[in-house]
């Protein structure tokens, strides 16, 4: 499983802008690279970045092959509850990756 | 196609500065490491460890130093217990004296030995992910430690031929490190502003790359930049020319791992 640093405040006011930034371990392999026999590397990328906030979508991004590897996502949503943010990324394959983070409003 | 406009480039940007002076060894109070040469953006990227991709291979190696391989079934963890007390300093004051060898050992290879001897495991490839992450993760425990190179007199005759390297000019262009980094350090080749050389923060996160790579890796960059042909990963030259670079580059803070452009 690829590693993630996720960066969110453990607490906030309610009403408060918070910024949320995501850092995924990840090639990124484009599919247009040769490798050292000269045959193409296939595509492996994340392709579908969500950010659910206790159930509800505040986040979600498609991404290409023109993103860097290791991609790095940030973004802004406002505390309403306290409760859990839940980061998950998809790849070519269609597997997920999740993980979460608890947030407390006050 | 890169080394070759980054090769014309470099020939208009040399031929214009003054005719090489001698080099010499920048003073303590000079020396700047290659993060003041960064813009802003990469200056950030490299102060927060939530968006300083090298953190990832601190990560991967901390999972790997908790690991047990090989025959042995050890971890690292087993004989040195906790990294951040066991190996702090000690990439400060890396290569040293391997008695074993008779020469000096750079910090790769002396992790490379504790795998192979101690844990009885496969060895790691130079550059490969587990290499890397180890070192990253050993060499972040020296992280804002200054650079302490070991005084061992049986380094010194390896660090002049390193200091020898560093002068010599090579490749079909004909520069020698010290031309573009004492020379001309300030300067730029093309649009890269060209740094004094300093290896505080290896293994280095490199955007260009987009992935973690060693001292040895930045260096082969260089030599194939004047054309020469690099030495391999692990060559006696790579760890000569670090034992040099390391003693330049003493008293500067460790910053391992660094973001580099
Ligand atoms: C033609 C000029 C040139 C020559 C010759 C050259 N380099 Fe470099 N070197 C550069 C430039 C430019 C950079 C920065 C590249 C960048 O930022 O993309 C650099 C980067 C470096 C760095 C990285 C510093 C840091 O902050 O991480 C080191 C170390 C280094 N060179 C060492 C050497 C050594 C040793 C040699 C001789 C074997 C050498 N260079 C030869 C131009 C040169
Ligand atoms: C069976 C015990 C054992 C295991 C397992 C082991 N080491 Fe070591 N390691 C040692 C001993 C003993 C030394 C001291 C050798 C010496 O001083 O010559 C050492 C030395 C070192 C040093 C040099 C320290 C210095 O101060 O110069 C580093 C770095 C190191 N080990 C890293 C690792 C890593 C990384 C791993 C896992 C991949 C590992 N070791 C696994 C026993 C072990």
């Amino acid at each position: 499983m690829a590693r993630a640093l996720i960066n969110v405040p453990s607490k906030a006011k309610r009403g408060d802008i918070v910024e949320i930034k995501t850092l995924l371990s990840h090639p990124m392999e484009t599919g247009f690279r040769t490798g050292v026999d000269g045959a193409l590397v296939p595509r492996e990328i994340i392709n579908r970045f969500v950010c659910t906030y206790n159930g509800e979508v505040v986040f979600s991004a498609e991404l290409f092959p023109a993103v860097s590897a290791n991609p790095f996502i940030s973004f802004t949503t406002v505390a309403t509850d306290s409760g859990t943010l839940v980061f998950s990324w998809t790849d070519d394959q269609g597997k997920t990756q999740v993980q979460t983070a608890p947030i407390s409003v006050e | 196609m890169l080394a070759r406009l980054a090769a014309s480039a470099l020939v208009l940007v040399l031929s214009c500065a003054p005719p090489s002076a001698q080099t010499a060894e920048t003073p303590p109070a000079g020396r700047k490491s290659g993060f003041d040469y960064m813009g802003p953006d990469s200056q950030a990227m490299q102060k927060d460890d939530l968006s300083n991709p090298g953190m990832l291979g601190v990560l991967d190696g901390e999972a790997l130093w908790n690991a047990p391989a090989g025959k042995s079934q050890k971890s690292c963890a087993s004989c040195h217990s906790d990294a951040r007390d066991s190996m702090k300093g000690v990439a400060a004051r890396y290569p040293v004296f391997d008695e074993a060898g008779g020469r000096p050992i750079d910090l790769a290879g002396r992790i490379g030995q504790c795998r192979e001897a101690r844990q009885e495991a496969p060895a790691l490839t130079r550059e490969g992910r587990e290499s890397l992450a180890l070192t990253t993760y050993v060499g972040h425990q020296s992280r804002g430690m200054p650079l302490a190179p070991s005084t061992d007199a049986r380094l010194t005759p390896f660090r002049k031929s390193g200091e020898a390297l560093y002068t010599r000019r090579m490749g079909q262009l004909n520069f020698s490190c010290a031309q573009c980094h004492d020379d001309n350090a300030g300067g730029h080749l093309g649009s890269a502003p060209i740094p004094q050389a300093h290896p505080t923060g290896y293994p280095i996160y490199r955007l260009e790359w987009q992935a973690l790579g060693s001292l040895q890796r930045r260096l082969r960059n260089c030599m194939v930049g004047t054309r020469a042909d690099a030495f391999a990963y692990g060559s006696p030259e790579f760890i000569e020319l670090e034992l040099y670079l390391n003693w330049r580059a003493r008293g500067m803070e460790v910053e391992t791992p660094a973001v580099r452009p």
